[in-house]
């Protein structure tokens, strides 16, 4: 069986956050023309709470580079070798993740056509969306790129470019070895006991994960789920589904958290962390926390500013400021608006 | 081109494949804003004004970027549609600090023009880039951090079309500013400002503009009302304009793109309060005469070949900056400003019996860098300047805004003589070719092997192949002057075409169509014979190393 149907097989989706499905993705590169193609690995790991990508280049970078090979010889299958390696790959690595596995990584990459790119210190949030990755790795100012074109048609350097997150290149190292069976890492951080990535079915529940983990908390309590920016945030009646996303849980003591400190933290991180091309976010973080920190908020104008955010964002990070915000009001703090 | 049908604001449009949103949009006669969007630079998408709601999708598109699918359904002006656009609107005007009293926008000014169509709240949110820095390139240009609204096409025009890469961007979200580069900014030795201002003809609001001297001029014409030639003691006021002014300014009164206005031109100065208007096409076909004499020189004699000519001052300072390895090439013939102005302060001075340091001479250009040019100490003609005050397109057209005059309707007027009368291909001078084209026409049927550069960004190549050429012409600007920095705004690839076209035709109309056929000049230029150091002075310069 080739790889394409074992990733189908299994069901591979994305797990950088947006749980696109692999193999179409692959098939995308794949058919895109070009005589050179890149792989890239996002190790970037930029959403706040999530730590799965430490948690996998601890334990699993052998299967982490496995997979980004077999992405490398999928792209370069029937081609000629003689005039050279016509896809090579690049391993996006958080700073202080290079630090810790430069060693091991470094011997595992050997004599491979992979090669590590330490992400900057500057890089930031924005620094993981997958396109800002391809800016950083050419050189140019790190930022998100206006799509179409995709990276997979044109991407490093205008060649197609297959680029995932490192959770999903160790899945399809798995399910090429037929050894995946519908896990996924959930990072659990916040108000809770055990704070910690697990490796845990993909299907559970946002309770049932908490309980098995002892985190389940025994205060009044709302957590955020999927990403520690992005994430949708949910009260404790709202905890039968899945957890999506990036995959964290981030619980939050409704004793210590406030509505207003609350959003202003999570404002001061986007303004600080925008890139600053677009209009809505550039601009509309920062009206969003001088309307918040009025003495009397005006709700029309919040509104209107996160609904422009979602509608008119160049990019996905821009579009997904207002979920986190308005689930809180929506689910923990209706009485504030 | 396969044809494919959409629907915009529920009317069925046939359209080709491969447009955006905005080009079927305006094809079709509907209105879409914008203000990052520039067709000479790459589509950034980054005001997000122009913002669409497209049927099945979750978020708006930007027409700009979003291209057409066949059975697209676009609404243009939905609420959803209004909402964002008009927020993000008023977003955009708290970056921008109105100076509206002092701008040469203020009468054709793009924000204020969609402040008023969508009837949006210029004040809804509080200025936040007051404290911002203005950078000044010399005297030719500035960029102004407290009008800047980031939409970056400063930086794409400096680097994507001149790649000069003096403009960098710094900082993050919304701290990100737009600076020369290297700390500190001023010169780091490598990378400099060649003063063409294509930032500014490409900034949608006036933040990267020329350091403007109109106010300079109306004081001057305020303090020295026309007076009779013969007046004692008072200055005289003299205009000269340039040859592609007369092919662009008439856009900013709503004439068609292309329309000979010279006539009118000479009439609103007259109006202005100028006593003498002269063409500095006449001033061209001295160029021609003294440059093309010079070339003969070095092709007989084996001076420094190729020649280049230097009447583009962005392409001098660019030469001087970067390849000082070629100044001797550079021709030491004037530019046409300067041999016009030296003229009008000794020959035409002489003859109307006028002290040199009572004539103000006042040059209308389509171009930045002639600023600096104009304050270069050595173009000193017995030690005066022959330039006092150089102006843009865009302030001239100011000008004449504000002192409401109804310029098209004006009794066209020709130019003083005798440094009124030119040839046609003085006139050419304004585009790309037509100083190489001027200068051949007077070499007759000598086989040359010739080479134009419009655009400073294409030189690299030519400079590359150097010696297969005996004679460069260098335009800084795309198109040459006709797509100089101080020309109209928008000045775009499809425009600067039928401004090119109507220069030609010009040429074509004229009776003279030579230089040295120009009775007038040829005058001018017997008159210097035997003058020694004065025709030194006004016929020639001298270029230095600038890094």
């Amino acid at each position: 069986m080739d790889i394409i149907s074992k990733i189908e097989q299994a069901g591979l989706v994305g797990r950088g956050g947006a749980g696109f499905p692999v193999a179409k993705k692959w098939e995308a590169v794949k058919n895109a023309a070009g005589d050179k193609k890149y792989v890239v690995c996002n190790a970037a790991e930029g959403e706040p709470g999530v730590l799965k990508d430490d948690y996998i280049l601890e334990h699993y970078a052998d299967r982490l580079i496995d997979g980004i090979k077999i992405a490398i010889d999928f792209l370069s299958e029937r081609r000629p070798t003689s005039t050279g390696r016509r896809t090579s790959g690049y391993l996006y690595l958080r700073h202080d993740y290079y630090k810790k596995f430069r060693k091991k990584l470094a011997a595992l990459i050997k004599n491979s056509a992979i090669e590590i790119f330490v992400e900057p210190l500057s890089a930031g949030y924005i620094g993981g969306e997958e396109s800002a990755v391809l800016n950083a790795i050419e050189g140019q100012r790190i930022e998100p790129r206006l799509k179409p074109p995709l990276p997979a048609v044109r991407g490093l350097w205008n060649r197609p470019t297959l680029i995932n997150n490192a959770e999903t290149f160790y899945n399809v190292s798995l399910a090429a070895a037929g050894g995946y069976n519908n896990k996924r890492f959930y990072t659990i951080s916040g108000d809770c006991l055990n704070e910690g990535v697990y490796e845990l079915a993909d299907d559970w529940l946002i309770e049932k994960i908490l309980r098995h983990t002892n985190n389940y908390p025994k205060f009044e309590f709302f957590l955020q789920a999927g990403g520690g920016a992005s994430g949708e945030v949910l009260n404790a009646g709202q905890l039968a589904r899945p957890v999506g996303g990036a995959g964290s849980i981030a619980v939050f003591s409704l004793a210590k958290h406030d509505f207003k400190k609350t959003v202003k933290n999570w404002l001061d991180f986007f303004i600080k962390e925008s890139c600053g091309q677009c209009a809505p976010c550039r601009e509309g973080v920062l009206r969003l926390r001088e309307v918040l920190i009025a003495e009397k908020i005006d709700w029309n104008l919040f509104n209107e500013l996160l609904d422009n955010l979602s509608d008119a964002s160049l990019c996905a990070l821009g579009a997904s400021v207002s979920a986190p915000i308005r689930s809180l009001v929506n689910n923990v703090f209706q009485q504030v608006s | 081109m396969k044809k494919i049908s959409i629907k915009i604001n529920s009317q069925a449009i046939i359209c080709d494949e491969g447009k955006t949103i905005m080009q079927a949009a305006r094809d079709h006669g509907v209105y879409l804003p914008d203000l990052c969007f520039h067709p000479d630079l790459s589509v950034k998408a980054n005001c997000r004004i122009c913002v669409v709601e497209v049927k099945g999708h979750n978020k708006l598109a930007t027409a700009c970027s979003t291209f057409v699918q066949d059975g697209l359904e676009i609404s243009t002006d939905s609420e959803r549609v209004k909402r964002s656009r008009n927020l993000n609107l008023e977003l955009i005007f708290a970056e921008h600090i109105e100076k509206c009293p002092t701008c040469v926008w203020r009468l054709n000014c793009k924000l204020l023009e969609l402040a008023d169509r969508y009837k949006i709240e210029i004040t809804r949110f509080k200025d936040r880039k007051g404290k911002r820095k203005v950078y000044k390139f010399a005297n030719a240009v500035e960029i102004d951090g407290t009008q800047c609204i980031d939409c970056r096409n400063c930086l794409d025009a400096c680097k994507q079309m001149q790649k000069i890469n003096f403009l960098k961007l710094t900082g993050k979200g919304a701290d990100q500013e737009i600076v020369p580069v290297s700390a500190g900014w001023r010169r780091n030795g490598k990378i400099d400002c060649i003063y063409c201002g294509q930032c500014a003809v490409h900034c949608p609001v006036g933040a990267a503009q020329e350091q403007t001297q109109w106010q300079l001029v109306e004081k001057v014409l305020r303090d020295n009302p026309p007076k009779s030639p013969l007046y004692k003691g008072g200055k005289i006021l003299v205009a000269q304009f340039a040859p592609s002014i007369r092919v662009s300014i008439g856009e900013e009164f709503g004439a068609p793109y292309g329309k000979i206005v010279a006539g009118q031109v000479a009439a609103a100065l007259k109006k202005l309060g100028f006593n003498y208007v002269f063409d500095v096409n006449f001033g061209a076909d001295i160029t021609t005469i003294v440059e093309t004499e010079e070339l003969k020189q070095r092709l007989k004699a084996g001076g420094a070949l190729p020649m280049f000519t230097a009447c583009c001052p962005a392409w001098v300072k660019y030469a001087e900056f970067y390849r000082p390895d070629l100044i001797p090439n550079l021709t030491t013939a004037r530019s046409p400003q300067m041999h016009a102005a030296g003229l009008v302060k000794t020959y035409w001075a002489e003859a109307m019996k006028i002290d040199p340091k009572n004539i103000t001479v006042v040059s209308i250009m389509p171009c930045t860098a002639k600023k600096y040019e104009a304050g270069r100490a050595e173009l000193k003609v017995n030690g005066l300047l022959p330039v006092d005050y150089v102006i843009t397109t865009r302030e001239l057209a100011f000008m004449i805004k504000k002192n409401k005059i109804d310029f098209l309707k004006l009794k066209p007027e020709a130019a003083d003589n005798p440094l009124g009368a030119a040839s046609g291909a003085a006139a050419i001078y304004g585009g790309t070719g037509g100083v190489m084209k001027a200068a051949l026409r007077e070499l007759g049927n000598r086989r040359l092997r010739t080479v134009t550069v419009n655009g400073i960004g294409g030189i690299e190549e030519v400079l590359a192949n150097l010696n297969d050429y005996d004679y460069v012409e260098v335009m800084a600007c795309p198109d040459g002057c006709i797509g100089g920095g101080g020309q109209p705004i928008p000045t775009t690839a499809a425009i600067r075409k039928k401004r090119l076209s109507a220069l030609h035709k010009i040429d074509a109309k004229s009776e003279v169509r030579k230089a040295h056929e120009n009775q007038a000049a040829v005058k001018a230029l017997e008159w210097l014979e035997g003058k020694g150091k004065l025709k030194e002075q006004v016929l020639f310069t001298k270029y230095r190393r600038r890094s």
